[in-house]
């Protein structure tokens, strides 16, 4: 194992039994991902794009240990990733907040998981609430907060229990334009500052450029890995309009053609 | 200071309106039509509209009430329905709410006992009243069984439905961050049915009211029930309206505070119109 590998796919496949359409009661095997093979480095920025029914959400589901592969495995520092664990903090798409707790409590919410003491607690969501910007918030309800700040306290919530990786399952697409990305620029800043390995999945390849030093294409049909894009910008954040500069528009291009090669072969049958 | 003299009268108006407390527009809106109500009641039989020995006006109403009220019966009515009303509606809570969130909980449960439990809600707690007094005889018993059996139902189906429609994403949360069964049942499961089964506690407060006047209707020595069948035996037709307000009124009361503590338990829910 390299010395700075933080997670690895071996060969990892995942298959449903669903229903079959053409038999009434009878089912039939699906295979969401096959021959999955990739490592993330540790304090990386990755980013996984493809077309929905890639298996973007059961790669999700297969690291955070929700759910285990048909066959392969993955492994994370070495070890092979057998269940759920707080080494490893989910920001999902729909915010997953609970609903009867204020956005200080949801935060307390990971911290108790993890067995901290309940006056280190507030002061730990006071710290999350500040590095999200929310701390004139602690105490509102999560539907008294927009879309935007209910995703800025989900993600302190996960950074709150202090895992090594943090896994984002489209966090943004739910948001609009402008919110989604001073939220993109404001991941930037908090991954800079906390050094946290992220894996971070999109639908939408410019999303998948701007954040990741590097960018996974999958295929669908079953999800594959197509490719791996290095992404060679290192100011993104400085550069006020970096998704003007050259590299930006060269490595988009790239990336936008991995994924359309697919249909061009399609209009030819 | 020329100005302030020459307020226009529309201006003036506007300066009597706010003079107005809110809450007193308020109380106006909410207690005019049953005014309206209460004068058609005490016109009516004196106009000649309706029979005044059937329906006698509302002040003599009142009068009866008051009089019930000062010779200590009608609390004394007031109080044996309440005692097997609040026995049987208690008595449902602390059986119906465990039961639903175990039976919630295990998918096999929920499907074998289903049917059995659909059958009985739609089974009316009074059809069951013979065999209630047929087993438990027509003490107190019999009466508070029957408050037991129709509160439980409501209270148990929904809290079955409440733990079966938490949002799997927050449990899918929950999981992620790797808490036991038990934790995730305490401090996620529950919270989030808690709104569902108030829903059920409140159809249930209902029922508990319906149910027993209708029991002690058929066979009681006291009660509220009571006091409307007998009034209306010996033709104290006054009397039997008093009761009938009283009921009414012991229902509102119900309601609104099952309604105060929802609001109170679910206070992190979005109000539809706040």
């Amino acid at each position: 194992m390299p010395a700075n590998e933080k997670i690895r796919f071996e060969n990892v496949a995942k298959s449903f039994i669903v229903r079959d359409p053409k038999q009434k009661g009878a089912t039939q095997s699906f295979t969401a991902v096959k021959d999955l093979s990739f490592t993330v480095k540790e304090g990386e920025f990755i980013t996984l794009v493809g077309p929905s029914g890639c298996g973007k959400s059961t790669l999700l589901d297969l690291i955070s240990g929700l759910s285990s592969p048909s066959s392969g495995r993955i492994c994370m520092d070495g070890k092979e990733i057998t269940g759920p664990g707080l080494d490893r903090g989910i920001v999902f798409q729909q915010y997953a907040l609970f609903p009867w707790k204020t956005a200080r409590g949801n935060i307390e919410f990971g911290l108790e998981a993890k067995g901290i003491p309940k006056h280190e607690r507030k002061e730990l969501a006071e710290h999350f609430l500040s590095l999200v910007g929310l701390s004139a918030f602690a105490n509102r309800y999560p539907h008294e907060l927009s879309g935007g700040m209910k995703q800025r306290v989900a993600i302190a919530r996960s950074l709150a229990f202090n895992p090594d990786v943090l896994l984002m399952d489209e966090p943004f697409a739910a948001l609009d334009a402008q919110t989604r990305e001073t939220l993109q620029s404001e991941l930037l800043r908090i991954w800079q500052k906390t050094k946290k390995t992220i894996i971070f999945i999109t639908h939408g390849i410019d999303e998948a450029v701007y954040l990741g030093e590097r960018v996974v294409v999958l295929t669908p049909g079953p999800g594959t890995v197509k490719k791996i894009v290095d992404i060679p910008l290192k100011h993104r954040l400085e550069d006020a309009d970096i998704r003007s500069h050259p590299e930006f528009v060269k490595a988009r291009h790239e990336v936008w053609n991995l994924l359309h090669e697919l249909e061009y072969q399609g209009a030819y049958i | 200071m020329e100005n302030v003299k020459a307020v226009p009268a529309a201006l003036q108006t506007k300066r009597i309106k706010i003079n107005f407390p809110l809450n007193l527009r308020k109380l106006f809106k909410q207690s005019i039509v049953l005014v309206l109500l209460a004068l058609v009641w005490e016109f009516a039989p004196l106009t000649g509209f309706a029979d005044p020995a059937f329906l006698p006006p509302f002040t003599d109403v009142i009068q009866a009430l008051w009089n019930l009220i000062l010779s200590g019966e009608l609390f004394h009515h007031f109080a044996a329905s309440m005692v097997r009303s609040l026995s049987g509606f208690a008595l449902a809570l602390v059986i119906a709410i465990p039961l639903g969130l175990t039976i919630g909980w295990y998918p096999l449960a929920r499907e074998l006992l289903n049917p059995v439990m659909e059958l009985f809600r739609n089974t009316a707690a009074l059809a069951l009243l013979p065999v209630f007094m047929l087993i438990l005889g027509i003490g107190e018993t019999s009466k508070i069984a029957i408050v037991l059996f129709a509160c439980t139902w409501p209270i148990l189906l929904n809290t079955i439905a409440a733990v079966g429609n938490v949002d799997p994403l927050l449990i899918k949360s929950a999981r992620s961050m790797n808490i036991s069964s038990f934790k995730l049942f305490v401090k996620v499961i529950l919270p989030a049915s808690v709104p569902t089964i108030f829903t059920g506690i409140r159809m249930a407060g209902t029922g508990a009211i319906l149910v027993l006047i209708a029991a002690e209707m058929v066979g009681a020595k006291e009660g509220l029930g009571y006091l409307i069948t007998y009034s209306q035996y010996n033709f104290e037709i006054p009397e039997m309206f008093a009761g009938i307000l009283t009921i009414a009124l012991l229902g509102l009361i119900i309601n609104q505070g099952l309604s105060m503590m929802e609001r109170k338990l679910s206070k992190w829910k979005q109000q539809v119109n706040g």
